[in-house]
């Protein structure tokens, strides 16, 4: 079982790294994203430790559901996904493993990325902690979910806006809780509760999500 | 019964008129037009299914071993 | 195939759209009798509220849209279900005649909240948890009539949109329960809503008008469903016989 998702989080790093281009970006649309909001709102620092939670999120949010379309696009369009519905493996196992795959190249990078960007918003050490802590366990169930989103729209014309509209009122709990995280940390309460729902909310999409993702990958198959 | 006394009582709702009736008069034309909508879609539906039948018929009685 | 089950043959278009033509006529009075008798109490008969004054009188349309907007969701996430498990041709007809009624009351809910809101609260729109779910079930609905409306094919529509239906209906409390949450820590912006106990013809002319909406809301929706079953089984027997004999 860990064999198959190994191999395809293997299979599918080693597709990513040959278009670097498309993991930096991503990165540097977060990165340019977060940086037009002190430019929109103003530079006063107090305005800016409150926006940064939200601005840091919804921007990693955007920034996750630019890869998704391709999640499955180009093992569809080479016939290998049909490959692999056909396998006697579960279907649900190499969704499992390109969800991970997915996270490593996009969630991952941005995780590592936003503590920086958390310092253009005057935010203290413990809650620059907080978000990349909040954005690691975080980004896994976006991916997840995301997957159901882009297995739907697979092949359809349109399917990238599609996508955005279908995913992300379903991003909207992790938006919160994350978010959540870093604003307890700022305002000085505990941000335990926030990280454990997010971390509830990541193994449930990683544990559900899959298996919603080769149904509707099966459909669109059909 | 009727608790209003005049009709212009009615219309003025204790000065909530713009509110009550902006909501009574969306919520109106919606449950309106939808219906009309509905029933041209089945008009135009059911007109253009008839045409193509009738194509079909013509084309299968021009050749009847097809 | 066709005749061989009860269930299926119930559930077959061909017995089901006569069926539908006969009902709508009675859905409609229904909607329009329990509509003019819900509207007489609420309009007419039912005193002021001490607390909100007339402007109370908006809940008679905003409490049966957002009943419905969430009825309605449920009702498809149902007919999802059962199409995938049972491979129904109906139950997509269904989900795609009832989801535009269920967006258009989710809207109405929205409208009549904000019109509602001016006069309470003195802003017409508040970040209120209802009030955020609702906006998030009417992006649930757009997002469905988008996927389905991208898909040309009409069976692979129906199985991509029951299953964004079923994955919709599993997140529903999970965003309902998180917009909570964010609104009791956000309580710089949170409106308490004043629960008043409500007058007997108040409940019953609310009652009423739930009524009306709900039958009104099944007339449209097998109306609809009327119309995508003639267009997608325009090829069957039954659908020939029915345009032919039209045209008589």
């Amino acid at each position: 079982m860990f064999k198959i998702i190994l191999a395809v989080i293997g299979r599918d790093l080693k597709l990513a790294m040959r278009r670097q281009t498309d993991i930096v970006s991503a990165l540097f649309f977060f990165i340019i994203v977060v940086s037009l909001f002190p430019l929109g709102v103003g530079p006063e620092p107090d305005l800016l430790r409150k926006l940064a939670p939200g601005v840091l999120w919804v921007a990693a949010l955007l920034a996750t559901m630019l890869s998704l379309p391709r999640l499955f696009a180009d093992d569809f369009r080479d016939g290998t996904l049909e490959q692999l519905a056909l396998a006697p493996h579960p279907l649900g196992l190499v969704v499992t493993g390109k969800v991970i795959a997915h996270w490593l190249v996009s969630g991952l990078p941005l995780a590592l990325i936003a503590p920086v960007l958390g310092i253009q918003f005057d935010l203290s050490t413990d809650a620059l902690l907080v978000l990349t802590l909040a954005i690691l366990v975080g980004t896994p169930a976006l991916s997840g979910i995301g997957a159901i989103g882009a297995a739907l729209t697979l092949g359809l014309r349109g399917g990238g806006v599609l996508l955005s509209l279908l995913v992300l009122p379903l991003y909207i709990p992790v938006l919160i809780f994350g978010a959540g995280a870093v604003d307890a940390t700022v305002s000085g309460l505990g941000s335990e509760g926030h990280l454990s729902l997010l971390v509830a909310l990541t193994f449930a999409a990683l544990g559900f999500a899959p298996w919603a993702s080769a149904a509707a990958l099966k459909i669109a198959l059909e | 019964m009727i608790y209003w006394n005049s009709f212009a009582d009615f219309v003025h709702m204790g000065g909530y008129g713009l509110y009550v009736w902006g909501s009574f008069g969306v919520t109106a034309l919606v449950l309106v037009v939808e219906p009309i909508l509905v029933a041209r879609r089945r008009k135009n539906t059911i007109a253009l299914l008839k045409r193509q039948l009738r194509a079909e018929t013509r084309t299968a009685e021009r050749s009847p071993n097809a | 195939m066709t005749d061989r089950f009860n269930l299926y043959r119930f559930a077959s278009p061909a017995t089901f759209y006569p069926l539908a033509g006969k009902m709508i006529p009675w859905f409609a009075a229904a909607a329009v009798i329990f509509g003019l008798a819900g509207l007489w109490l609420g309009m007419l008969v039912a005193p002021t509220d001490f607390q909100q004054g007339e402007g109370y009188r908006i809940i008679f349309i905003h409490v049966p849209a957002s009943w419905m907007s969430m009825f309605i969701y449920l009702v498809m996430a149902f007919w999802a279900a059962i199409g995938l498990a049972f491979n129904t041709r109906l139950s997509g007809m269904m989900t795609q005649a009832l989801a535009p009624t269920g967006a258009l009351m989710a809207f109405l809910s929205l409208w009549t909240g904000a019109f509602w809101g001016k006069p309470m609260w003195g802003a017409w729109w508040v970040w209120d948890a209802r009030l955020t779910s609702e906006l998030i079930l009417l992006f649930l609905y757009i997002g469905f009539l988008a996927l389905t409306a991208a898909i040309d094919d009409a069976r692979r529509a129906d199985k991509a949109g029951a299953l964004l239906l079923l994955v919709g209906v599993v997140n529903v409390p999970i965003i309902y329960f998180s917009v909570k949450w964010w609104n009791t820590l956000h309580q710089g912006s949170s409106v308490n809503f004043t629960k008043s106990s409500m007058a007997e013809t108040m409940l019953w002319g609310m009652l009423l008008m739930a009524l009306c909406f709900w039958m009104y809301a099944i007339a449209v929706a097998l109306a609809r469903a009327r119309v995508i079953m003639l267009e997608r089984e325009r090829h069957t027997d039954w659908a020939r016989a029915e345009l032919s004999g039209k045209e008589a």
